[in-house]
């Protein structure tokens, strides 16, 4: 019987002739920690690391994106922390200013189809959108890999999700994944390599597989693996034949179909991910705040959405909207293709790029009470605040945000 | 040497009579604290933001063993949501099941994470005193899931560094 995708990654990489089950050691080509818990990892390797405490500084580095610039001065000392390591290892940083790490690593095409990435960014499983393995892993995980250059993993088991037909126009990559977590919940595909495919994620851009991708995490699975379609080998300037994919008689644990035909706009109701509703069911609910950005939808494309929806628009009064590229490059584009007069004229309030509303502070928390509508992708209770949080993607964001309450992208065309 | 056996209270986190699920790990060691690298600082954290059990860690003693749901530590890979608990001594969870970076994070720190796939509150009383037997996979009288062959190397290593170190 042939490998599944994650089976052949994992092969590439020193795992030998692996199969779900089976503990390996693999390769990683991008060893990385954020400004969260790089500071631990720093401590791990002071305290471990001997006198090499890096296998191989070009594939090593820092990315600082959760309190950027630091707020508080515990973050700003950890920051401190890593940039005197990293100077003394001769280690990159992608400081304060750069944005999101795994969007960065993407971004720099070093996180391009078939590698592996791992971090302390428990998102960044979100590689799984060009068809690379990344995961998301503790401080000491991490540490291991900066010296050793590897990581022991036991190889998921691998089930496969076909998603059957489009959704309706208007509908976004976020609403699919939000289809899949009302589907799947949080314990179904726990601990599973999740391969997906289907029309309309051979159509997709990359922007959508990464929403689509980061998703993962909220469903308990290792890993989302989209097959790169064209857009995503594009992005990369690879060839169909650089990328791996899965063999054509991989034997997969359990296989699944989602039908998305005509699907209608969604939305996570607290207090999880999984608790997910037609955007419609909500649309008496009055909105205090909306947060537009993070890991899942801060991409150059879901920035440009926004804008170009809210240009000649107004935020409701009273609402507060705050809008978070994911990285400086994107900000980069936003600023100089003028997009960003079109969100600054609405109303809103742009941040420097980062993680945004999923990390305590950089663009403020909720106040108990408080409604919020997020483009993030955790709506736990406390995790953005006291307030209640309502997971959506980027056109519900911005009706919600227009109208004053929640509202789907079709009812702000009406020419509201 | 650690030890597989160990004998403690038994906190039964339940909500209505079933073990809660999917507690994660701002709930188990909220983002407001992630600056905090000194372990000995982790502990009265613990829990904080978990509705019903905020008062968990002025209450913890020593060799205490966590029982939940399923998914625990689901959410961020925060090494802290380990070391908190080995901050108070805890000596172990057990749940029906883990969040994978959870999971792993635990046996990277020799903090034993033991799956116990049907467990239900009713079957245990809260605070009891219980044997957790790794070796045998027992919960008291009930069969727990024994430790994986890398679980138990890197436990009885002392952590993952330790356990690299053995490999050479």
């Amino acid at each position: 019987m042939g490998r599944t995708l994650i089976e052949k990654i994992i092969n590439a990489h020193g795992g030998g002739e692996c199969t779900g089950g089976d503990v390996v050691w693999m390769g990683i080509d991008n060893r990385s920690a954020r400004d969260f818990a790089g500071a631990n990892v720093v401590g791990n390797l002071e305290k471990y690391g001997g006198d090499s405490p890096i296998d191989d500084p070009e594939k090593t580095f820092f990315t600082f994106d959760c309190n950027v610039p630091a707020n508080t001065i515990p973050y700003a000392t950890n920051q401190h922390r890593i940039r005197l390591f990293a100077r003394e290892q001769n280690l990159k940083i992608w400081d304060v200013d750069a944005g999101i790490g795994s969007h960065v690593v993407i971004e720099e095409g070093l996180g391009k189809p078939g590698t592996t990435t791992i971090g302390t960014d428990s998102h960044l499983n979100i590689m799984g959108s060009v068809g690379a393995f990344g995961q998301g892993m503790g401080d000491v995980d991490t540490a291991f890999a900066f010296k050793s250059g590897k990581v022991w993993f036991q190889v998921p088991n691998s089930v496969r999700v076909t998603l059957k037909g489009m959704p309706a126009p208007g509908t976004e990559a976020k609403d699919v994944a939000l289809a899949m977590l009302e589907e799947f919940g949080s314990h179904t595909l726990l601990g599973k390599s999740v391969e997906v495919q289907g029309e309309w994620l051979d159509q997709a851009a990359l922007s959508d597989c990464i929403t689509f991708s980061s998703l993962g995490t909220e469903m308990g699975a290792i890993i989302i693996l989209i097959p790169p379609n064209r857009n995503v080998l594009d992005a990369f300037s690879m060839k169909k034949e650089e990328a791996i994919y899965a063999d054509d008689d991989a034997g997969y644990e359990k296989e699944y179909t989602l039908d998305i035909s005509g699907l209608k706009p969604l939305l996570a109701a607290p207090p999880n991910p999984h608790n997910v509703h037609p955007v419609s069911d909500y649309k008496d609910v009055v909105v205090d705040g909306v947060f537009i950005g993070s890991c899942t939808n801060g991409t150059y494309e879901d920035m440009a959405y926004a804008a170009k929806l809210l240009k000649g628009r107004k935020v409701a009064s009273g609402v507060m909207l705050k809008v978070v590229p994911a990285t400086r490059k994107t900000w980069d584009r936003l600023l100089h293709e003028g997009l960003l007069a079109d969100l600054f004229d609405a109303g809103a309030i742009v941040s420097n790029a980062g993680c945004g509303g999923c990390a305590s502070g950089q663009i403020g928390m909720t106040g108990l009470k408080e409604i919020q509508v997020s483009t993030s992708n955790r709506n736990f209770t406390g995790k953005q605040g006291r307030g209640d949080t309502y997971l959506a993607g980027i056109g519900t964001a911005v009706a919600s945000a227009v109208l004053g309450r929640i509202a789907t992208v079709h009812e702000l065309k009406k020419g509201v | 040497m650690a030890s597989l056996k160990q004998e403690g209270r038994l906190w039964v986190l339940q909500r209505d009579g079933e073990l809660i699920s999917d507690i994660d790990t701002d709930m188990i060691f909220h983002n407001q604290y992630l600056a905090i690298t000194d372990i000995a600082k982790m502990g009265q954290y613990s829990f904080d933001n978990l509705e019903g059990f905020k008062d968990f860690a002025g209450l913890a003693k020593p060799n205490d063993i966590i029982l939940a749901g399923d998914n625990f530590g689901s959410g961020s890979s925060r090494q802290q949501a380990v070391d908190c608990f080995r901050c108070l001594g805890v000596k172990a969870i057990v749940a029906c099941s883990f969040g994978a970076i959870y999971k792993r994070n635990a046996i990277n720190s020799a903090f034993p994470v033991i799956t116990m796939p049907n467990a239900k509150a009713s079957d245990f009383r809260h605070l009891e005193v219980i044997v957790l037997d790794m070796d045998k996979g027992l919960l008291g009288s009930r069969k727990i899931e024994p430790m994986s062959g890398v679980q138990k190397e890197i436990f009885y290593a002392g952590g993952l560094f330790e356990y690299a170190e053995t490999l050479k």
